[in-house]
């Protein structure tokens, strides 16, 4: 994959946004890759955690925006009690969520969802998938 | 002794089995369990978004009906309702101007919420209160020769200024089950995700989870599962329907609340286990080993 780095991207109001709502420094992180390596979701993930977090000091905004990985997260936070650094990777990923969420772009269509899938399953799955996949 | 109960949605339902085994157990510890009289949806997930203020409300007005109920103290079984509940109480006792707007927004409540009711999980009760030593003079059917693995997931041990154990490597369950008479059987992936929520849109990648988690617990020689989030329930037994279609060389394992294998061992009826709802039948184990 082709990426561009430039001032404009890392100027971008998107990193000063992710670290607003994640709470966190994203200098912080000095890719030792911790995150990544304990990830139970990493097979499942086109960006790993710790590349999340570079593209997003990058400013990668649309790389970040359209990828599985964000979707994929469940907040476990084994990156989280891992980080040398102290970053809270599973806030990061939360952030993006959410500033995808805040534009109406919910992730799970529950009016999609069959009687089937619905009834299968605790209450407690749809209330947090609903939690974490739509706005 | 008494204690505030705050069960949750889930318990009322699916795991209902998780419920009546608790409250049966805890009657024999001479544990008098009240469910709060009105509570609401604890949220299922911590709002993690730093400026996500409303999503904390749903928590907090739980903690101000504990109030209410003249306590400062509430017990929850669920792994996400603790870890929720306790959590949104941590926010607001370290944020006080967080607290204000929340109870600013709550103006109709009669109660102010001040951060000083405590959360506890059921196991913290166990552990520290009724003490594991006095839970096994109390057994009256050892769980004798039942390998146990003891499954936490995530959220009782994280992050870690919540978690109710070592963070890495807790103990706690496995703990509870040796004073149970059980083999208590330690495995690699007690404390792996189970891909949580994800069995609604992604079931496909919670059988990839549930397949790696019980074939370690199996590897390690478990025969049965224990643990105490009723999605991870679900996961870990429901799952395993997709999981022998993915996997045609995996074997069935039963899966079961620890508050159930205490009940048995504590001499509680069959009708308060509820065995009935599960997946994966775990009767022919019990029977196997004299417990039924």
């Amino acid at each position: 994959m082709r990426i561009n780095i430039s001032r404009k991207k890392i100027k971008d109001p998107f990193v000063t946004k992710v670290e607003e709502l994640s709470g966190q420094n994203l200098l912080a992180c000095y890719q030792c890759g911790k995150c990544s390596a304990g990830c139970p979701a990493v097979s499942e993930m086109d960006i790993l955690p710790n590349q999340i977090i570079r593209y997003a000091q990058l400013g990668l905004k649309d790389e970040l925006m359209r990828s599985k990985s964000i979707w994929i997260c469940a907040s476990c936070f084994t990156c989280n009690a891992r980080c040398p650094k102290g970053i809270n990777i599973a806030e990061v990923i939360e952030a993006i969520r959410q500033i995808l969420l805040r534009k109406r772009e919910d992730h799970l269509k529950v009016e999609k969802l069959s009687d089937a899938q619905k009834a299968d399953v605790p209450p407690i799955a749809i209330i947090s998938s609903m939690r974490k996949f739509t706005s | 002794m008494k204690i505030s109960y705050y069960p949750g949605c889930t318990l009322k339902n699916n795991a209902k089995n998780f419920e009546d085994s608790a409250l049966c157990s805890l009657k024999r510890l001479e544990v008098e369990a009240e469910e709060l009289e009105r509570w609401n949806c604890c949220g299922t997930v911590f709002s993690l978004a730093t400026d996500d203020l409303i999503h904390h409300l749903a928590p907090i007005r739980n903690l101000i009906r504990v109030k209410e109920a003249n306590t400062n103290k509430v017990m929850t079984l669920c792994a996400m309702c603790f870890n929720t509940l306790k959590r949104a109480n941590e926010r607001v006792r370290s944020d006080p101007e967080s607290l204000d707007k929340i109870n600013e927004f709550m103006y109709r409540e009669e109660v102010k919420y001040e951060g000083d009711v405590q959360v506890l999980h059921l196991l913290e009760l166990l552990r520290d209160e009724i003490k594991f030593e006095n839970i096994a003079k109390k057994v009256v059917k050892p769980l004798k020769k039942l390998k146990i693995a003891s499954y936490y997931g995530c959220l009782l041990v994280r992050p870690k200024e919540i978690g109710l154990d070592d963070v890495e490597n807790p103990t706690v369950l496995e703990n509870l089950m040796t004073a149970l008479g059980a083999e208590a059987i330690d495995f690699p992936y007690k404390t792996e995700c189970c891909a949580s929520y994800q069995t609604v849109d992604k079931p496909e990648n919670v059988a990839d989870r549930t397949y790696q988690i019980l074939t370690s617990a199996q590897a390690q020689g478990a025969e049965l599962v224990s643990l105490s989030c009723p999605l991870c329930a679900f996961n870990l037994d429901y799952r395993q329907k997709e999981t022998v279609q993915k996997y045609p060389e995996f074997k069935n394992m039963p899966i079961l609340y620890f508050t159930q294998l205490m009940a048995l061992a504590l001499g509680c009826p069959e009708k308060d286990l509820r065995l009935d709802l599960h997946y994966i039948d775990p009767k022919p184990i019990l029977r196997e080993k004299g417990l039924l």
